[in-house]
């Protein structure tokens, strides 16, 4: 790379300057008390079907997700289009059981789903599980959002030595971190609207422009080799790649929801028929992230990887620098900041969405658990502040000192990590069958079955081969994880239960999870 | 009232159309030059949709 693409470097500073003003702007919003953390970090469950499909979409359609998608379909072919299922599944999931999610909460103030299981089970511990499981596979994720802007900045010709190569990042964290803590969940959910029509507009743009300049789609997909086309087939003794296809869509779809970020986002609706009328629009978001997927075939189509202007940036990113080489080699330099600028902005806001959500958990089941049981609500606030500066930096610090290589691998396990919570919040939502202890140590077992696993592969995959009566199985390390965790629950919830071990309180009664008797607010 | 529950039965619909590989690892047939594995995926974000959308109207009764 030579030199900085000044035209796109300027509108690319444009863009990311008017969401700046928006952040700090988003205090005033729907004005309520900031001091409270509901305020704060729920954005006072008052946001409508609108704004929520705004807030989840920019939430979980990250930056990372445009990036690392194409990347695994352009390196790896059809396995990386597992992301068109996952998301096509996970919202008939989210439409039966969010819902009860929300009710709960909203009846007894749970802000966090390691709320709802402190309240559910009368466990404190089971809570600290919960959160914390919650905080470590949040934390890679948050480093994860820098790498996307990494690559764009890089793409710009944006470099520098030392210090000074890291001083642009820095500088978009900082004021990030600043505009977060003043306003709270108000910030990201005013900057999604923007983020996702930079992003849907780029992407429109990129599935028209590049295609009708490689030759049509027929062209693209004959540039593909014919093995990356489709999933290998099953041979006598293997299921080849479809069982991993399959249990990568499923396994991701149930994991998705129990993410901080993705319950912060239910949670701060202002109803059930919110999310269950978002479960039928998000899917605008899916068929954007199939378009998406579809980028890292025009790249192979487009040759960038030949290239020897882009070859300093493969070799720097891997296949994440695919998609940024495309637009560069296509796009003209003012649209190449446009959309660039839309990466960032696509990293800001779940960026900013999971430091909040990592705040919210640990001030409510860390601190005010077991540091601070009697705290105001004020001070529950100014703790969740503090924390997402924390969370933040911590995230800065990470993406600085590991390596990337480790940030992706960890990240990887983060999904692994988070599917473990699944007894607990969603069979919690449905039965108080399974016992806490039973819980916990299907919790434990499941965490370390996942890791182990992982270990296994040498932390370079999350596709497991299990042996089932001679007949090889590929699947997707998280669902084998929660197969021995739920064995493990079921077991041990069966013997304390037999004998009569004591299981706690139970604070919420089976109409805590249905519609209210009076009417919800809809907007 | 109690009948309702059925219409949740059209949500697991999507889980089979998309998680059984076999109904879609071909190349051929090609739409525009899209390979089957693509544009039937791509598909079933529409029908999912609509069949969510369907639940959601019929099961509104129990929802305030």
């Amino acid at each position: 790379m030579s030199g900085v693409n000044s035209v796109a470097l300027a509108v690319f500073i444009a863009l990311f300057l008017i969401v700046t003003v928006l952040g700090f702007v988003a205090a005033n919003w729907r004005r309520a008390d900031l001091t409270q953390l509901h305020e704060w970090g729920l954005g006072g469950r008052r946001f409508g079907t609108v704004v929520t499909w705004f807030l989840l979409g920019g939430d979980l359609y990250t930056a990372y997700t445009f990036v690392a998608v194409p990347a695994l379909v352009f390196a790896q072919g059809a396995i990386g289009f597992f992301a068109l299922p996952y998301t096509i599944i996970t919202y008939p999931f989210v439409f039966v059981v969010m819902p009860r999610l929300w009710s709960v909460s909203h009846k007894h103030g749970y802000i966090t789903a390691a709320d709802f299981v402190r309240g559910r089970f009368d466990s404190g511990a089971l809570a600290l599980a919960i959160a914390a499981t919650g905080i470590l596979a949040t934390m890679p994720y948050i480093a994860l959002q820098l790498v996307g802007i990494q690559v764009v900045l890089a793409a710009m010709g944006v470099e520098g030595t030392g210090f000074m190569a890291d001083l642009p990042l820095v500088i978009a964290f900082v004021i990030l971190a600043v505009y977060t803590y003043q306003s709270g969940l108000r910030a990201p959910a005013l900057i999604a609207v923007v983020k996702d029509a930079v992003i849907y507009i780029t992407v429109i743009a990129a599935v028209i422009a590049v295609p009708a300049k490689l030759g049509g789609y027929g062209a693209v997909f004959d540039a593909v080799p014919a093995q990356k086309l489709v999933l290998s087939a099953p041979k006598p003794g293997t299921l080849g790649q479809f069982s991993a296809y399959s249990t990568l869509a499923f396994g991701s779809a149930l994991a998705l929801f129990l993410y901080p970020h993705s319950v912060t986002g239910v949670l701060s609706s202002s109803g059930r028929g919110v999310i269950r009328r978002n479960t039928a629009m998000l899917p605008a978001y899916s068929f954007l992230l199939g378009l998406i997927a579809l980028l890292g075939y025009m790249a192979i189509a487009a040759k960038v990887d030949h290239a020897p202007e882009y070859a300093a940036g493969f070799k720097r990113y891997g296949g994440n620098f695919a998609v940024p080489a495309l637009f560069l080699d296509v796009f003209p330099s003012w649209f190449v900041g446009f959309a660039f600028g839309a990466i960032a902005v696509g990293a800001l806001v779940p960026a900013a969405i999971m430091s909040i959500a990592a705040a919210n958990l640990f001030t409510r089941n860390v601190y005010k658990e077991f540091l601070r049981p009697d705290c105001s609500g004020k001070e529950e606030s100014s703790v969740a502040k503090v924390v997402s500066l924390v969370v933040k930096l911590g995230a800065l610090v990470f993406i600085f000192l590991v390596p990337r290589q480790s940030a992706i691998q960890l990240q990887l396990l983060g999904g692994v990590w988070i599917l473990q919570t699944f007894p607990a919040v969603v069979l919690g939502l449905y039965t108080r069958w399974l016992h806490r202890w039973g819980l916990l140590a299907g919790w434990a077992a499941g965490m370390i079955v996942g890791t182990y696993c992982a270990y296994d592969l040498g932390f370079k995959g999350n596709v497991y081969p299990i042996t089932i009566g001679g007949l090889r199985v590929d699947g997707y390390t998280a669902l084998w994880a929660l197969f021995v965790n739920l064995g493990v629950s079921v077991v041990v919830s069966a013997i304390l239960n037999a004998v009569g071990s004591l299981n706690g309180k139970d604070a919420t009664v089976a109409g805590d999870y249905e519609p209210a008797a009076s009417p919800e607010v809809t907007t | 009232m109690r009948g309702q529950w059925l219409w949740y039965l059209l949500l697991v619909i999507p889980f089979i159309g998309t998680l059984w590989v076999p109904f879609y690892n071909a190349v051929d047939p090609k739409l525009g030059g899209v390979p089957y594995f693509y544009w039937y995926q791509f598909l079933w974000i529409g029908i999912s949709v609509c069949l969510t959308t369907i639940t959601y109207f019929a099961t509104k009764g129990r929802e305030p």
